[in-house]
């Protein structure tokens, strides 16, 4: 499956999201069609933000009058380098730079941005108009996350301020968040859902490998396996379902096949959460755990995530994936702050 | 170069674990003390990394090698001393 998704696009302001220069005073006119563009990318779970050197309150009342200020996350309206404005972007929506579209009128300013950032996907504003064809922007499905997509971003926005002015350590925060996760049994109807998290997931997933719709309610139903998915919600609200994972139940040892966590929460302490549970579950079951790994250039953080958790490397399998192994001897305890709920 | 005093700084900053002045000894598991999650884990080897400039084999990361800093500067010598043998 073609991985190369873009989650976000950053968008310039004048002469490429309207005709005319702001702070010239020339008379706005959004580019035609642009509303529709920009309504229909946010429709799909496209999250997109604005790199544009301008005066910031002045951009964003125009923005305002144009009923369209409420589609951007963390817009950089200020006079840095865009190449700056780009890495804030990034570090603020944690997603990786190559999920990025840029669009500015300014052949200079795309390539000021690619000189530093070359993994960016940049295109000239004329171009415009092909974007809702692009099929970057096109996602198999329009999932309940995908769809309110910028609302749990801004959901974010708004812990991550709080945690800013909140005074003590990260735990004391994090205990005020009242967090609850709920593990289940995937449905049906959470198959797209589970479809996208297999694509759109990077740092914490534990072997890069996609996995269809198809492929997925097959596994559901098989009798040896285990598909489960997760979701997490806190005083602020929902972050939508935001972990998966695939156990594969043998008769001598059960084997985690998938195991990925949303780089949504990963902040959140939240990403052992689901393997202590599926660690909990096999030593009850009087198996041993083991758990596939494939690097794939990304996803460290998974792999340190296991070894810091004891799983031990076991053998390699001929196409590179790495298994480890769990003793089950001592199984971490779930972290205090968070309410984990297992639903059979 | 100084490892301990570097990564002591490094555990400090990152982890709040000095606030309202509570003291952590070398010998302290601050993966025991603070709830650490998978992005500082990660955090603390990048940082290992570069700040010696070692890399960090597989079965290397092992949270015995990096949970108290006495363990920390332990393995970085050890590193460095067989990369110079």
């Amino acid at each position: 499956m073609n991985k190369q998704t873009i989650k976000c696009v950053v968008w310039d302001l004048d002469n490429t999201i309207w005709d005319g220069v702001l702070l010239e005073n020339s008379g706005l006119k959004l580019k035609p069609g642009i509303e529709d563009i920009i309504k229909t990318l946010d429709r799909r779970g496209i999250l997109q933000s604005i790199s544009s050197k301008n005066d910031h309150d002045a951009a964003m009342a125009a923005l305002k009058s144009f009923g369209l200020d409420e589609y951007f996350l963390y817009p950089e309206i200020n006079w840095n380098a865009k190449s700056y404005s780009l890495a804030q972007i990034q570090k603020n929506l944690n997603i990786s730079m190559d999920a990025i579209l840029f669009i500015d009128d300014q052949e200079y300013e795309l390539q000021e941005v690619k000189s530093v950032h070359s993994s960016v996907h940049c295109m000239n504003a004329c171009e415009y108009r092909s974007l809702l064809d692009d099929p970057r922007l096109i996602p198999r499905f329009i999932t309940e996350d995908s769809a309110m997509r910028r609302m749990l971003y801004k959901t974010d926005q708004l812990r991550k301020q709080a945690e800013a002015e909140f005074n003590g350590p990260s735990e004391a925060f994090l205990a005020s968040l009242n967090m609850r996760m709920i593990i289940a049994p995937a449905d049906e109807h959470d198959l797209q859902r589970a479809e996208e998290l297999t694509v759109r997931t990077n740092q914490l997933n534990a072997t890069g490998k996609a996995y269809s719709y198809e492929e997925l309610d097959r596994l559901r139903q098989s009798e040896d396996h285990q598909l489960l998915i997760t979701e997490l919600e806190d005083r602020f609200g929902t972050y939508g379902k935001i972990g998966l994972a695939l156990v594969h139940m043998n008769e001598t040892c059960w084997r985690l096949k998938m195991m990925l966590m949303s780089c949504r929460v990963v902040s959140r302490g939240v990403g052992t959460v689901l393997l202590t549970h599926i660690m909990q579950e096999a030593h009850r079951a009087g198996k041993p755990l083991l758990a596939d790994f494939r690097d794939t250039g990304r996803n460290r953080m998974m792999n340190i995530t296991f070894r810091f958790a004891g799983f031990r490397d076991k053998f390699t399998e001929p196409d590179g994936t790495m298994v480890l192994e769990h003793d089950l001897r001592s199984i971490p305890q779930f972290p205090p702050y968070i309410d984990v709920v297992v639903q059979q | 170069m100084d490892y301990r005093h570097v990564i002591r700084e490094f555990i400090r900053d990152n982890l709040s674990i000095e606030h309202e002045g509570a003291a952590f000894s070398d010998d302290d598991n601050y993966f025991e003390l603070r709830f650490v999650n998978s992005l500082f884990a990660m955090k603390l080897v990048q940082f290992v990394e570069q700040q010696f400039g070692i890399v960090v084999e597989n079965d290397e990361l092992d949270l015995n090698n990096f949970c108290t800093v006495n363990n920390l500067v332990k393995f970085v010598e050890a590193k460095k001393a067989k990369e110079a043998g």
